[in-house]
């Protein structure tokens, strides 16, 4: 069966949400987002450190989508706009759950998911000693952090890495990965 | 040598660079999207400062949030800074850390064990 985006999102959108997005990721709307979880979280939640934690994860999880959310071809664009990402915050026990999702090109779907089961896999100190190899070893593209926001949301969560990936059509996946951030 | 004063934003640190106080300070958030842009003057101004450094550069980090992609051009500052060290000159890098915020000091042990210059954690208490 293929991806049914409007059932994802309901979906998504379930349980006590903080903020909920869909549509095009431009560095206004990261600023309007992390403004409003801010201050949102900010009067909620007394713990500064789960505060804290959330503002780092949300911040790399919206930087992840903005360099790499796949433009989408002309046939998919009327239905979704150009850099479609969809972001979802919602409260879950006493942590948080960030939700993110975008559509990706189906040949780099193998790399993504090794990446991400080499995370899953590691303990702390690996994860700790990646992250610095990539630091102090690897040039950096012009997009960004070369790959170290989903190691640093792995350290800093310290829980495993949620991903999904649904087939669209030929061409596309949507990946959708869910991170829970708790204290 | 002229100072270098960046006012902070949201998204980007002040910056206070002094050539003749040897004063190399970066305070605020760090979370741009495009961070090379950002550093680019910094890294500049600190390779030009190593020709003629203080007898003391005293540095000062003190961030409240970092993203990834600042995480490089933090440490392309701090290899200029070492280049700085390791030609005789003192520099002490003071990376503050809020009370309680263990993943920056982690971030800053991180930095300590990569770069060979003279580290100190400082934790701000309120």
């Amino acid at each position: 069966m293929s991806f049914n985006f409007d059932a994802y999102y309901k979906k998504m959108n379930t349980g006590d949400i903080i903020v909920s997005y869909k549509g095009s990721i431009t560095t206004e709307m990261i600023n309007n987002m992390l403004e409003i979880v801010e201050s949102r979280i900010g009067e909620s939640t007394e713990d500064a450190r789960l505060r804290k934690k959330v503002y780092n994860v949300l911040v790399e999880s919206l930087q992840n989508l903005y360099h790499h959310a796949d433009e989408l071809p002309e046939a998919i664009r009327g239905e979704f706009e150009g850099h479609f990402g969809v972001v979802v915050v919602a409260r879950e026990g006493s942590g948080i759950r960030i939700t993110t999702g975008n559509f990706i090109k189906s040949d780099k779907i193998k790399k993504l998911k090794d990446k991400i089961d080499k995370i899953n896999s590691m303990n702390p100190d690996e994860l700790k000693d990646m992250y610095k190899f990539i630091l102090n070893h690897q040039k950096f593209s012009d997009k960004g952090g070369g790959g170290l926001g989903l190691i640093d949301i792995a350290r800093k969560t310290g829980s495993r890495l949620n991903p999904s990936f649904q087939n669209y059509n030929n061409e596309y996946y949507f990946f959708s990965l869910e991170i829970n951030v708790t204290n | 040598m002229e100072p270098l004063i960046i006012e902070g934003t949201p998204k980007t640190p002040s910056v206070r660079f002094d050539a003749q106080q040897g004063l190399v300070e970066i305070k605020g958030r760090s979370i741009p999207e495009n961070s090379i842009e950002f550093y680019k003057p910094l890294v500049d101004w600190l390779e030009k400062y190593g020709e003629n450094p203080a007898p003391l550069t005293q540095v000062n980090i003190q961030l409240e949030y970092f993203n990834t992609s600042s995480s490089k051009c933090i440490l392309d500052v701090f290899k200029k800074l070492e280049a700085i060290f390791k030609a005789k000159h003192d520099v002490i890098i003071n990376w503050y850390y809020e009370e309680d915020d263990e993943d920056m000091l982690e971030a800053g042990e991180d930095y300590e064990s990569i770069i060979r210059v003279p580290f100190k954690m400082v934790e701000i208490v309120d």
